[in-house]
């Protein structure tokens, strides 16, 4: 028989908590956690005294006072009597409108270019690799200062499309005309006496998300269907209707007519004026991503291996078939993620409007109203904030896909 | 039987035919074009379109840069010139004179060129210092290629980097070095006496103690013995393609460092370490750069202890290196997962301790696969370095914006701009191809 005995039990001394490696850890952190907070407390301290100092005690109160100031630009009704946080909101939709425009046009000249990269036509992948090198190797703002400098010169002042015969026309049957001031594009306007305009545009985009939800159900009734028994129904005509039937009928409902644009004296009146600052910063925006994209494109291809496309091929699937159940799918495990940081940084940098003059969340709430009100330290932590959100948003809608899609492995 | 009719056989051939030649249209030019320009209808109509689409722009670029306007004093010198030519239009022929005239504006600012009555020529000090920048990288970016001596001079580089641009008594730098060497002995003293981790704390706060507080009277004393010093240049001077460089040099080699601390600090078990790392870099990498400029420009101050003012210059270049820290961060983190578990378990079988395992094994190979990270970090870095024309300061962009509403030069668009764009081509497009051949080099698979 055997006895045991317990370990003696040693008791606490102070010198274990550096050199026991089971409360070594808990000693750093609280040093870290202290030496953290004095930090921030000696920051605040000093700002705060600072603040006192200049007679500038935070506040948010000037966020409820009249801006006093015009934005060109605006997606929400905005007039100058209107508070400084109306403006904020006009910027932070700006951004948000740039930010869409740019991802949207980026991402599709990005997969083009992409693809035309690995061309097997010599002279057309070398013509995309010129742009690609080009277009990453110069800083955004420069692009941005250039294509803003480019339209303003090359493009025609609205004036020389008056007259009997004018320098310049409009073009598509003359509803848009690109001038120097921007382009002038027809809008569409509700022309019902029941519902408000606004309204009528929220049911529209309502009507629309449902009829996608439905296309896709549509779908996923012909996999199952195509599972069962083999055959896959045709559908295409129908997803066609589910998805243009609704809003047409609804555009007629709504009295739904198209407003051109109209030369009226020295400029244009009517349709929907896209600003010069905003065509710049879009296309130059979009371009320069686009670069960056191309290059994801063109690595998430080459990363399928050859393998794959041959073994497709071996169980005779077609070119195309190929191309969108077996490459594809696999690319875009590695496209996505790069390609959504790449929205992010489009995003981020088209806080650079405030070089072009567009009215952004940078230029509204960072430019005018912080030297209006001279409260950098309100206004510079409330923008920061709202660009905090954006990317914080999208990095956790990026983590969640990328959780889905991820291969699980052992 | 058959054995017969083989032989016999006339119409059967005896002896190997010789090789032929491939057919002409298969190899060569010819071959060559048919496979990669001509290979289908849809191919060379895509080449036909591109080739006119490359002649268009040729016709109309070069006439436009080979423009006889080198000498022209001003724009309306420049149209003159092209007039006498016979050319005329908006697109008639670049105005070089723009850049003949402003060239060392852009590159250098308004470093003291020795134009002004009683100063002297001091731009040699910018180009040393950026020439012994690319001897003080060598030994790090081609290690094989180099004498390993040579990291010395990497080690004494960045105390002699700021000597040389901002000049001064030559004594600040050699004591600002000598806080190191004072650390290492007080921990070398108190390791031996007293253990490491406290050898360490002692180390640490002595050099601190040094640059505090013994630094600046000891640099006033032997300044007034032995005046040995360059001319003090104020950073206000600084500009041009010279302040971007210096931005994003000292910006990626200040962030390294602090990139390494937070990176291990995510990759940390200690959980409130690991959320204040986690924090700082994802607010970093969540706001724009321009928004941290404008805090630099406007709210530094405030941080700081009432009465502390230092130049916009300093202040741009902590906001860059915490900016560009947070991405380092991020970059090194990806070398440390990149590294198999096995070199971890390794390090920790062999006995080392954390610190030990760091230094000696995760560090040396983790870094070694993020060069191409850092360097293209560094490229991004560098192009961002052009937003600080929007809070004032006049590299290449801020500067051509004078230029524009110059009298004589108003008008010019894409000399000046295309001039920036060049040069700015030319760094990174060398860099990011330094970088794909170092991808080329680690690559060790096939």
């Amino acid at each position: 028989m055997t006895t045991m005995t317990d370990p003696p039990r040693e008791s606490f001394r102070l010198s274990m908590l550096l050199y026991d490696t089971r409360y070594r850890s808990m000693t750093i952190q609280v040093v870290a956690l202290i030496f953290f907070l004095l930090a921030i407390g000696w920051l605040v301290n000093n700002t705060l005294i600072n603040l006192a100092t200049l007679g500038k005690e935070p506040s948010f109160r000037f966020l409820s006072q009249p801006a006093g100031y015009d934005i060109n630009q605006m997606l929400i009704e905005y007039n100058n009597q209107m508070t400084h946080f109306r403006a904020a909101m006009v910027g932070l939709l700006n951004t948000l409108l740039v930010a869409l425009l740019g991802c949207v046009t980026a991402t599709v000249l990005g997969v083009i270019i992409g693809v035309l990269r690995l061309s097997n036509n010599w002279i057309v992948s070398r013509i995309m690799s010129v742009y690609v090198e080009m277009f990453r190797n110069v800083p955004v703002l420069l692009w941005i200062l250039l294509v803003f400098a480019v339209v303003i010169e090359s493009l025609p002042a609205p004036r020389a499309f008056r007259g009997e015969n004018p320098e310049a026309s409009m073009f598509l049957f003359d509803s848009v005309a690109f001038t120097n001031r921007g382009f002038y594009i027809p809008s569409i306007e509700f022309a019902s006496p029941i519902i408000s305009s606004g309204t009528s545009w929220i049911i529209v985009i309502a009507v629309l998300v449902a009829s996608i939800i439905g296309m896709r159900a549509v779908r996923k009734r012909a996999n199952k269907t195509q599972e069962a028994t083999g055959e896959r129904p045709t559908t295409w005509y129908l997803q066609l209707a589910i998805l243009f039937v609704p809003f047409i009928v609804l555009m007629f409902v709504f009295g739904a007519q198209l407003n051109y644009p109209e030369l009226k004296g020295f400029n244009f009146k009517g349709g929907i004026h896209m600003r010069n600052s905003l065509i710049a910063l879009w296309l130059a925006l979009s371009l320069y991503t686009a670069a960056f994209i191309a290059e994801i494109v063109r690595a998430g291809i080459l990363a399928i291996s050859k393998g794959q496309s041959e073994a497709a091929g071996a169980l005779g699937l077609r070119p195309n078939r190929i191309m969108s159940l077996v490459v594809l799918p696999q690319a875009l495990r590695v496209i996505i993620p790069p390609l959504i940081s790449n929205w992010l940084n489009l995003t981020k940098n088209s806080s650079l409007a405030i070089a072009v003059g567009y009215m952004d969340i940078t230029g509204t709430l960072m430019g005018i109203t912080l030297n209006q009100t001279g409260r950098e330290l309100e206004t510079l932590l409330l923008g920061m904030l709202i660009y905090l959100i954006i990317s914080l948003t999208i990095s956790a809608i990026m983590n969640w896909y990328n959780n889905s899609v991820k291969l699980v492995e052992r | 039987m058959a054995d017969q009719t083989s032989t016999t056989a006339s119409y059967v051939r005896t002896e190997m035919l010789p090789q032929k030649a491939p057919p002409a249209n298969a190899v060569g030019l010819v071959g060559w074009m048919r496979a990669n320009l001509f290979s289908n209808w849809f191919n060379s109509l895509l080449t036909i379109l591109s080739l006119y689409f490359v002649y268009d722009i040729l016709v109309f670029l070069i006439p436009w840069i080979l423009s006889p306007t080198w000498n022209a004093g001003s724009l309306n010198e420049c149209r003159e010139i092209l007039h006498e030519l016979g050319r005329s239009g908006h697109f008639a022929g670049a105005c070089w004179g723009v850049i003949n005239e402003r060239w060392e504006q852009l590159l250098f600012g308004f470093y003291p060129n020795g134009a002004e009555e009683g100063a002297s020529d001091l731009r040699w000090r910018p180009v040393l210092s950026f020439v012994l920048l690319a001897v003080a990288l060598a030994p790090i970016l081609f290690a094989d290629r180099v004498p390993s001596k040579l990291i010395w001079f990497t080690a004494i580089f960045p105390f002699l980097f700021p000597w040389l641009l901002w000049g001064g008594t030559i004594w600040t730098p050699v004591f600002a070095a000598a806080g190191f060497v004072v650390g290492y002995f007080a921990f070398k003293a108190t390791a031996a006496a007293a253990g490491e981790l406290l050898g360490m704390i002692v180390g640490v706060v002595a050099a601190i103690v040094w640059w505090l507080f013994l630094m600046g009277p000891l640099t006033d004393v032997f300044a007034s013995i032995l005046a040995i010093g360059l001319e003090p240049v104020i950073s206000r001077d600084f500009g041009g393609f010279m302040l971007s460089i210096t931005i994003g040099v000292v910006a990626i080699s200040m962030s390294l460092p602090i990139g390494v601390v937070l990176a291990l600090g995510r990759q940390s078990d200690l959980l409130i370490v690991k959320a204040i790392c986690v924090g700082f870099i994802e607010f970093i990498r969540g706001v724009p750069l321009i928004t941290l400029l404008f805090v630099a420009s406007t709210l530094l101050n405030i941080f700081l202890p009432p009465g502390t003012n230092f130049d916009i210059i300093l202040r741009v270049m902590i906001m860059a290196t915490l900016f560009s820290a947070a991405y380092m961060a991020e970059t090194i983190r990806g070398g440390l997962a990149a590294l198999p578990k096995g070199q971890y378990e390794g390090a920790d079988s062999l006995g080392l301790d954390y610190w030990q395992a760091q230094r000696l094994i995760i560090m040396p190979q983790a870094l070694k696969i993020s060069i191409p990270g850092i360097v293209s970090n560094f490229i991004g870095l560098f192009k961002d370095t052009v937003l600080v024309s929007v809070i004032g300061l006049l590299d290449p962009l801020g500067l051509s914006q004078g230029i524009r509403s110059d009298a004589n030069w108003n008008g010019i668009v894409w000399e000046i701009y295309g001039f920036i764009a060049l040069l700015f081509f030319v760094f990174c497009f060398g860099m990011s191809r330094y970088s794909m051949y170092l991808e080329r080099k680690l690559k060790t698979t096939h």
